[in-house]
């Protein structure tokens, strides 16, 4: 039982160190985005993690070899103690993201956060049109409240990162929303087509692109790298019901990322939470280093022993890890399954079912909510 | 607003590492990492001695000469290596003017 004490052991000679630390603060968030990455069933405030337990989690981190700890949730700001908590990831070493809708910023935590040590925050947007993106949040005037964030973060003198989910509703000002991050002096953009997890899943039918503006959205993106070389960097994520190869999820089971939950769950990934038959570790009662190199959790899907046919033979088992846990979990009620995001997996027919059906008929949004996606 | 350009690297560019770019020494790892926003790099050893004259202070030209001191290469080859990683840390905003 992985909630009980394990003996502490050496770090084993072929399990590298963890990278990053995603820490999800909290499940509490002023928005409620119809694509929400968190899952279905919300923690709710009760079930947090102290402030005590969670700069053991950073110490621990920053001892274990983590280089960074993105702070997110939910909306990380929404905790009282997030100054206390940067200044904390801060003094032991780590290098500071906060990735927020900006909402709940203002003067006084602004800069509050950058003399506790910030390093750099990423800064969510809905769409160019200020209506538009307050329906999609679900929260009147966030779109006016997210420009003056914007201008916080830079006048503050720190590196921004604007982060722009895209889909259906939004897609058409693709052009607008790169112009924004430029004119809000953004130093990158991340152009990120909704991925069918969490609440986006619900909500399919309202978000999915046809093929065509997939292929529209690519070509601007293309353009406007090549424009804007040396200004904005531009990262594009396109969705997996177009891809013919799927993309390495987390950059691989357990090989780069921990993910705590709200609740002090270990991760490898923050949806991963939606897969039965696993016995997830707490950090309450399991050290971040038994977590990451002594728990089953992290070591079943860890490198490439565990795979099937046709990744275990495929040249490219180490570029994409064999895709998505979750993914394959959520097509095929199998996790250890090829993601079916795969052109070459055996169960690529749902995949290609999934997408037929993300075209049908749209649907209006079902908004996030605690307590649970209501059935249709 | 005045238009964000290009920094285009030359022989003169001063270049620096902005406060929000970590280049540090990584104990667990026993080498030296760069922490920049969503960006983790790894440099080899070369990179290393480079971005440890990239202070602020050294242009590039300078930094070309202090390399020519320890490599035996041609000054041209080490010119055009040099611009090449400095440019594209300069492009990514890893390293300011």
């Amino acid at each position: 039982m992985s909630d009980a004490p394990t003996v502490t052991r050496p770090a084993p000679a072929e399990i590298a160190p963890p990278l990053a630390l995603l820490a999800e603060l909290t499940h509490r968030c002023p928005l409620r985005c119809p694509y929400c990455s968190n899952p279905l069933e919300l923690d709710r405030a009760s079930r947090e993690l102290s402030t005590e337990e969670w700069k053991r989690v950073f110490s621990e981190a920053a001892a274990l070899g983590v280089l960074q700890v993105h702070f997110s949730g939910g909306e990380p700001t929404a905790r009282r103690d997030i100054v206390e908590l940067v200044a904390h990831a801060a003094k032991v070493g780590l290098y500071t993201n906060l990735i927020t809708s900006g909402v709940l910023l203002d003067k006084n935590n602004m800069a509050a956060l950058t003399a506790a040590g910030l390093d750099h925050v990423q800064l969510s947007f809905q769409d160019t049109d200020a209506a538009n993106a307050d329906r999609i949040a679900g929260l009147d005037k966030a779109h006016w409240k997210k420009l003056a964030a914007a201008k916080l973060i830079r006048d503050a003198g720190l590196p921004l990162t604007l982060n722009a989910v895209m889909h259906r509703q939004n897609l058409d000002r693709l052009p607008e929303m790169i112009e924004l991050a430029v004119a809000l002096g953004a130093q990158r953009l991340e152009v990120a087509h909704v991925q069918y997890y969490g609440w986006a899943l619900p909500n399919r039918r309202a978000l999915f692109p046809t093929y065509e503006a997939l292929e529209r959205a690519t070509e601007i993106v293309e353009a406007a790298r090549a424009r804007l070389k040396g200004v904005l960097t531009i990262d594009y994520v396109v969705p997996d019901y177009y891809a013919r190869r799927p993309k390495a999820c987390m950059g691989g089971w357990a090989r780069q990322f921990i993910n705590i939950s709200p609740a002090g769950k270990a991760l490898p990934c923050h949806a991963a939470e939606t897969l039965p038959g696993f016995d997830w570790p707490s950090i309450k009662t399991t050290s971040l280093r038994d977590v990451w190199y002594g728990s089953e959790a992290f070591n079943r899907y860890r490198g490439t022993a565990w795979m099937p046919e046709p990744c275990r033979s495929c040249d490219r088992r180490e570029i994409d890890w064999g895709g998505c846990r979750c993914q394959a979990f959520e097509f095929t009620g199998d996790a250890s399954r090829t993601d079916p995001a795969c052109a070459l997996a055996p169960d690529r027919p749902i995949l290609d079912a999934a997408r037929a059906d993300a075209l049908g008929p749209a649907t209006e949004f079902v908004y996030r909510q605690i307590g649970g996606a209501p059935a249709r | 607003m005045a238009e964000a350009r290009r920094l285009i690297v030359e022989g003169a560019t001063v270049l620096r590492i902005p406060p929000h770019v970590k280049f540090r020494y990584d104990e667990t790892r026993r080498r030296w990492v760069v922490l920049a926003p969503e960006r983790l790099l790894l440099p080899d050893d070369l990179s290393v001695e480079i971005l440890q004259l990239v202070d602020g202070k050294h242009s590039l030209d300078d930094i070309v000469d202090a390399l020519m001191a320890k490599f035996s290469a041609q000054r041209e080859e080490i010119l055009t290596d040099v611009r090449a990683l400095l440019q594209d840390l300069a492009d990514k905003g890893t390293l300011t003017a």
